[in-house]
């Protein structure tokens, strides 16, 4: 076995870092972790929180998992990947309660809602079962990133046009009651689009930057 | 070793939640004390900011004493119950019990001389729950404050009542349709108008615009809420 002699970041596990951010990308490509997208992605901060909770949640979910991987009967490897992924999302929220208050605040059930993000069930049964710990980690970060990605574009599009702010200040100008008392865009008659901030909309955000994506990266297309 | 036998996979099983357990247990007993000093302050903050005292949620727990200079628990008759700490009293759980089993919290305080009155709401929205603290002014009629918060409400559109612009529209209106009488009939308090309210409308604020469901249920909270306490504030007179 040549595994123990390969570099930390060979070819081949830089490939586990950079693949699922394009070319395999969960979101966009798997189709996974759709629900999350969908709930978190009405402004900017919140989507960045989320991206690294899961980034947390999924490198050392994936890294454990990947330890005890010869260890683990195979009959109940899916209650023992439920049970890890728990701790680590309950541990998430609790740290999120205690040091990052108005952000735990924000993301509220979301947080716990980690623990049901198919990304990184899939990762463990896909990736984790079958491969040493230190690529199980570069694999969690390069889906989690990949994830992460998708979410703050997302977030970025629905926050501009939804609510006219990035990270909560006011990009497009000030909206006032009148006309006059407007600044920016709004003294010109542009209005919000409140569609935006609905859920369908993620979809549809979701839908063009998919598009996008596979028009840039042909080999994505399939062939029928 | 035969991972796959049912003894091994027993063993298994009770080591991990065991340490499982063991490490969750420890997490949150080691965090438990930050947690609380959160809500605990947060709370300190919302009631400060009410009176328009802006501090940071850090900051709130040693200014809060030097603002609030009472905080009572009354009973449905306007009496006071001293053997309630108003500040202890959840209302999420409190207002589920009857009228006359509820203890109703009331801050008192005391800012450049002028005495205030602050009442904790707390209702339902259009989601999930949505609370606040309103302050009246020394006439026991004028709002000089608000704050709302909630749980779930749509963000852009019902989750707005966290905001400024919303919550500045209470300043200067009043709850009651003639001052100083504080019976049921002459009671109107505030409520949202959706389209917007007229600028001589006392008693009206502007909804939210899509968020018409969160707006009526908040002008229900805050109405159900402040009826309960006309009996202390006609004691007070």
């Amino acid at each position: 076995m040549s595994e123990d002699k390969e570099a930390l970041f060979s070819k081949k596990n830089i490939k586990l870092l950079t693949d699922p951010l394009n070319d395999n990308n969960p979101i966009t490509v798997q189709v996974l972790g759709i629900c999350s997208a969908l709930a978190i992605t009405v402004q900017l901060k919140p989507a960045i929180v989320m991206a690294i909770a899961v980034m947390f949640v999924v490198v050392l979910s994936n890294f454990t998992v990947s330890l005890l991987r010869n260890l683990i009967p195979n009959r109940i490897r899916i209650i023992v990947q439920l049970v890890i992924v728990a701790a680590l999302v309950i541990i998430v929220d609790q740290i999120l309660k205690a040091y990052a208050f108005d952000v735990s605040k924000q993301l509220s059930v979301f947080v716990g809602l980690i623990i049901t993000n198919c990304i990184i069930m899939g990762r463990l049964e896909a990736f984790a079962l079958g491969n040493t710990p230190w690529k199980s980690i570069l694999d969690g970060f390069g889906n989690a990133g990949g994830y992460g990605i998708i979410l703050i574009i997302v977030a970025f599009f629905r926050e501009l046009l939804g609510s006219g702010k990035l990270f909560g200040y006011e990009i497009l100008g000030h909206k006032g009651v009148t006309l006059a008392e407007s600044t920016g865009l709004y003294h010109y008659g542009y209005q919000n689009n409140g569609f935006m901030l609905l859920s369908p909309m993620a979809l549809i955000v979701l839908g063009i930057v998919i598009w996008v994506q596979r028009s840039k990266n042909r080999k994505l297309i399939e062939q029928h | 070793m035969n991972t796959n036998s049912n003894s091994y996979t027993l063993i298994f099983t009770l080591v991990l939640v065991t340490v499982v357990a063991g490490l969750l247990a420890f997490t949150a007993i080691q965090l438990k004390p930050l947690q609380e000093d959160n809500i605990r302050n947060e709370k300190m903050q919302s009631i400060l900011a009410s009176i328009g005292v802006k501090e940071s949620r850090a900051n709130s727990g040693a200014v809060f004493t030097k603002y609030i200079t009472k905080q009572l628990a009354l009973k449905e008759d306007g009496t006071v119950d001293p053997d309630v700490d108003a500040f202890t009293i959840n209302m999420k759980n409190e207002i589920k019990k009857k009228p006359s089993e509820q203890r109703y919290p009331i801050y008192i305080a005391e800012n450049k001389g002028k005495t205030s009155y602050i009442i904790p709401l707390f209702g339902k929205g259009l989601w999930d729950d949505i609370w606040g603290y309103i302050a009246l002014d020394s006439d026991k009629n004028t709002i000089i404050g608000a704050v709302y918060d909630h749980k779930g409400e749509t963000p852009g559109l019902g989750a707005e009542i966290r905001e400024e612009w919303f919550q500045k529209q209470f300043i200067g209106k009043k709850i009651l349709d003639k001052p100083n009488d504080f019976s049921k009939n002459n009671f109107v308090s505030v409520h949202t108008v959706k389209g917007g309210a007229k600028s001589d409308d006392i008693h009206g604020v502007n909804a939210i615009s899509g968020g018409t469901v969160t707006s009526t249920k908040l002008s229900l909270m805050v109405k159900e809420r402040m009826e309960h306490y006309l009996p202390f504030f006609q004691s007070k007179k």
